[in-house]
């Protein structure tokens, strides 16, 4: 499977929520289905983006937060999934694009490539429901399962080593990051008036 | 176990006149009273971390969602941390509270941690952090508020160093 086609067979779902994304390829992508104020994009930091998904899944409990990881990332914070596993937000989802490769700085093999199993090590590490989704459908169902539920759920994806012509993106990274904020606040007010 | 309880409680309290939500922790001796207060409260989450970096990623995304947070960290922790504070808080301009024990300093008697002890404020000096050094009980309050009060208008990272005089008594 593409990442460029799974990324679209869930843009629907993605689009309301709090997106954060890892840099590189998965960003570029999903800015070109369609940038939304509150997607996020972590352009650096490399393994972070879990761990700003779970502050902000805790901070804002009332909201879903999905975070789009690769498996060059999660393999530099391995700890953040028993560290997620140990609050496990309901309203956290996070999916992690495995193409066994570190393809955004010119495409070397993780050690997914040699066998290491990344939803293994998320079910050994207490994530309460982990899946595995090879093609757009299966993807798009486990999305929509999880979004529907409120368990944090990890979804491993295996997609091709490929990636967009460009990752140039018309955002500068603190204009991004200003209008997330702000996103977030329009989130926070708008949940706290439906409350009242 | 000397570590102060009655200095523990007023910078427990400090960070409680903040605001504070959110606590990341990783435990170290003199942190301990610390973490167990943040335990213990009802209205504080607190996320025991694997690693201090992960830290800065919940700050940061407490932060952007609107919630205030501090980091409970040694040192050593905070050098662990220094890429995202690094390319996270200091590229995305996003203010973090770090109180970090200040081991390896005057006073020590562990070896292991005086090599940490050298390069903590020349590290926090290069990465241009301001610093408070926390060593007196009459200074917690204010010193806490006032560090993060310059860390949200300034939108970067400031740094409160726990002292020795400050948590232990031998």
């Amino acid at each position: 499977m593409l990442r460029a086609a799974a990324l679209e067979a869930i843009y629907p779902e993605l689009e309301p929520h709090i997106v954060v994304t890892i840099m590189g390829a998965v960003a570029a992508e999903l800015y070109m289905l369609g940038h939304r104020p509150n997607f996020f994009y972590l352009e650096h930091a490399m393994g972070l983006a879990s761990s700003m998904g779970l502050g902000i899944a805790l901070s804002m409990p009332g909201q879903k937060v999905i975070v789009l990881d690769g498996d060059g990332s999660l393999l530099m914070n391995l700890g953040t999934l028993s560290t997620m596993a140990r609050y496990r937000p309901g309203n956290l989802l996070h999916i992690v694009f495995d193409n066994e490769s570190l393809l955004s700085v010119g495409g070397f093999p993780t050690a997914t490539s040699t066998g290491t199993d990344l939803a293994g090590i998320a079910r050994a590490s207490g994530i309460p429901v982990v899946k595995e989704a090879h093609t757009p459908e299966s993807l798009k169902s486990a999305v929509s399962e999880a979004l529907a539920g409120n368990t944090l759920t990890t979804v491993i994806s295996k997609v091709e080593a490929v990636g967009p012509k460009t990752f140039h993106m018309d955002l500068p990274l603190l204009e991004n990051r200003f209008q997330f904020k702000r996103a977030l606040e329009a989130m926070r007010r708008a949940s706290t008036e439906r409350g009242r | 176990m000397p570590v102060s309880i009655a200095n523990s409680r007023l910078i427990y309290d400090a960070l409680k006149a903040c605001d504070v939500k959110i606590i990341s922790a990783l435990p170290e001796t003199w942190l301990v009273h610390l973490i167990r207060m943040a335990e213990e409260d009802p209205d504080m989450t607190l996320v025991r971390l694997a690693k201090e970096e992960e830290g800065i990623g919940i700050s940061a995304g407490a932060y952007l969602a609107g919630v205030n947070s501090a980091l409970l960290m040694q040192n050593h922790g905070f050098f662990a941390a220094i890429n995202p504070i690094v390319s996270l808080a200091l590229l995305y301009k996003i203010p973090l509270l770090m109180l970090i024990s200040y081991r390896g300093h005057m006073g020590e008697k562990d070896p292991w941690q005086t090599q940490g002890g050298l390069m903590t404020e020349p590290v926090l000096r290069a990465l241009n952090i301001p610093l408070w050094h926390l060593t007196n009980p009459a200074d917690v309050q204010r010193r806490i508020k006032d560090a993060q009060t310059l860390a949200h208008a300034s939108l970067h990272p400031v740094a409160v160093l726990l002292s020795r005089e400050l948590m232990w008594e031998d």
